[in-house]
């Protein structure tokens, strides 16, 4: 069997490594100048092409001038995602303030307005457009998820009822279906001449379908909170609210962590899916390149690359988990 | 001698009153016509078969099962549906369970100074400082920085008694405090609640410890099938049991 493995390896890895590094070409006009660079067309990866259309990749068809407003909010982004990731942080309260109101700075640096130039959502696109969606799904389905997840299990019947609904129909209609639905009939039921913004139909779908699987996840981790541990809540005298923030959630969130974290990688991906309704993340923004004839037929380089960008997102957030579980283990 | 008289009311002060009591599950029904009166400080011991309906009947004291029929007064305040009723009654009443119920997240210390930080809102470094009073009477101050996963079980049902503590209740339950720790362990959980009966706390205690009922308790009450069998102090209880059931429960478990 070991035998057997290394022999795969042998024979798989050295022609990537000949292809991906040696015989690459980081530096041309067009695939044309990059395929004479190297001893037969097509020995190398072409990275070229990736380098060429980086910024289209990144920034898609947001104007270049404002492409400083895409940067900043990035920064933001990661400023904003330190205090809720560590907890050994000076002033961590007030670094939670600012990741609360994060959303909505970025939102208003992005599409502008308010003395900033407005910048139309149909120009965003690239990896900014499957952050956007990613970030906003992440951000909004785990609370609205959580408050779901509390609602069906609700003494009140009606409570109960309509959040049952919700996550039943939701789950029940695939993802597509709702961002066709976001993309077109949604205008049906809005009165005539209002503008809806496509891509805030799409976050909000996006959001909503994250979130009926975020209520279900974590309503498993509800369930598995032993009984005794409402009893001893309510016999301190703990209130209702006081109890569940206090001590339930914090325990089923924990055990919930491998599955929101799954839900999260699968949602990260799902975002790709909007490009069928024409909007152009990275993978959609790479295919029509693809089309481009200075560049025609470097598929492989262009796939590898959103692989990559891909696997680096979702590879960090399950390494993310893999440490909080970690670091929350309690000895029980 | 209206000094006298005072003293005499605040001795003779009612904690619990339960009156023609009855509680079903569904179709069964578990407590029968309980009439029950614990006077301030007075420590009661109850005990009976399994399914005798012993547990239930000190969880209706603070609601954590809800009763269909008759009263149950708690220090002045009658247990109803009202939620204010029932907030004021559990800040008075602390319970200890079998299983101790303490929060695995959070550290001993954290387990005892949540309840008075929250409910009580006293300012968290003042809470600490009472959780650690209470750690210390319970005698695991050391423990304090641990989690509940990593404490026996005997450590682990102190700590619960110093987490009940801690809200300062006038009254404490205790739901077979002692049953699911090994028997090296059962002398330091009673150990602590005989030092809390001899300060003075009201007390019912859902027990088959016999050692502890004759050490400290005023009365034991023998349950059996939803219903108070027979009450008595511990003495005539243990020496000379009047009823049938009784003397048959004596008989298996001593």
């Amino acid at each position: 069997m070991t035998l057997l493995s290394f022999w795969l390896l042998y024979t798989i890895i050295p022609p990537i490594i000949d292809w991906a590094i040696i015989n690459s070409v980081w530096t041309a006009g067009s695939r044309k100048e990059c395929w004479d660079q190297m001893p037969t067309p097509g020995a190398g990866a072409c990275w070229a092409f990736i380098e060429n259309r980086i910024g289209l990749f990144t920034y898609g068809f947001y104007p270049e001038p404002l492409r400083w407003r895409v940067n900043l909010s990035f920064v933001l982004f990661v400023l904003a995602a330190i205090p809720v990731l560590t907890d050994k942080l000076p002033f961590r309260k007030y670094g939670l303030m600012y990741s609360a109101a994060f959303p909505f700075l970025v939102g208003w640096l992005l599409v502008g307005g308010w003395g900033l130039e407005p910048v139309d959502t149909d120009q965003f696109g690239g990896i900014m457009l499957t952050l956007v969606i990613g970030v906003t799904g992440i951000t909004f389905s785990l609370p609205i998820g959580i408050a779901l997840a509390l609602g069906r299990q609700s003494k009140m019947p009606v409570l109960r009822m309509l959040c049952v609904l919700f996550i039943e129909f939701i789950r029940g209609v695939p993802l597509i279906t709702l961002l066709f639905v976001a993309s077109t009939m949604l205008n049906y039921f809005l009165p005539p001449g209002t503008v809806f913004d496509l891509l805030l139909r799409v976050l909000i779908m996006v959001t909503l379908f994250a979130s009926a699987y975020m209520a279900e996840i974590v309503r498993g981790g509800l369930q598995a909170i032993e009984k005794g541990q409402h009893e001893a809540g309510d016999s301190l005298g703990l209130s209702y609210w006081q109890a569940q923030r206090l001590i339930v959630l914090p325990q089923a969130l924990k055990i919930a962590i491998p599955n929101i974290v799954n839900a999260f990688i699968g949602l990260y991906k799902d975002t790709t899916l909007v490009l069928i309704i024409g909007l152009l993340d990275i993978l959609g923004l790479g295919d029509s390149s693809l089309a481009d004839l200075d560049w025609a037929g470097l598929a492989n380089e262009l796939y590898l690359f959103v692989a990559l960008f891909f696997f680096t997102c979702c590879f960090s957030m399950s390494r993310y988990s893999l440490y909080l579980e970690k670091k929350l283990h309690t000895g029980h | 001698m209206p000094i006298t008289d005072n003293t005499k009311t605040s001795q003779e002060e009612t904690m619990i009153t339960i009156e023609s009591m009855h509680k079903w599950f569904d179709d069964f029904h578990v407590l029968k016509n309980i009439n029950l009166e614990v006077k301030k400080g007075e420590k009661v011991v109850i005990c009976g078969p399994s399914g005798s309906g012993k547990s239930t009947l000190i969880r209706c004291i603070n609601r954590l099962e809800v009763h269909q029929q008759g009263s149950i007064i708690v220090d002045g305040t009658e247990l109803t549906n009202d939620l204010k009723n029932i907030e004021i009654v559990r800040s008075e009443v602390g319970m200890v369970f079998q299983h101790f119920n303490l929060f695995p997240h959070l550290t001993a210390l954290e387990n005892c100074s949540l309840a008075p930080i929250w409910v009580r809102k006293t300012p968290k470094a003042e809470a600490e400082k009472i959780a650690m009073e209470y750690l210390e009477r319970v005698k695991i101050p050391e423990q304090a920085h641990k989690f509940p996963g990593q404490l026996s079980g005997g450590q682990q049902q102190r700590v619960a008694i110093a987490r009940s503590l801690c809200m300062n209740p006038r009254i404490m339950l205790f739901d077979e405090p002692t049953s699911a720790l090994d028997p090296e362990m059962i002398k330091e959980v009673l150990d602590v609640m005989i030092e809390l009966a001899e300060s003075g706390m009201t007390m019912l205690v859902v027990t088959h410890e016999m050692g502890f009922a004759t050490a400290v308790g005023d009365c034991v009450i023998f349950m059996d099938e939803g219903e108070i069998i027979e009450k008595n102090n511990p003495k005539d209880f243990f020496n000379n049991p009047q009823h049938d059931r009784t003397k048959l429960f004596l008989s298996q478990i001593l």
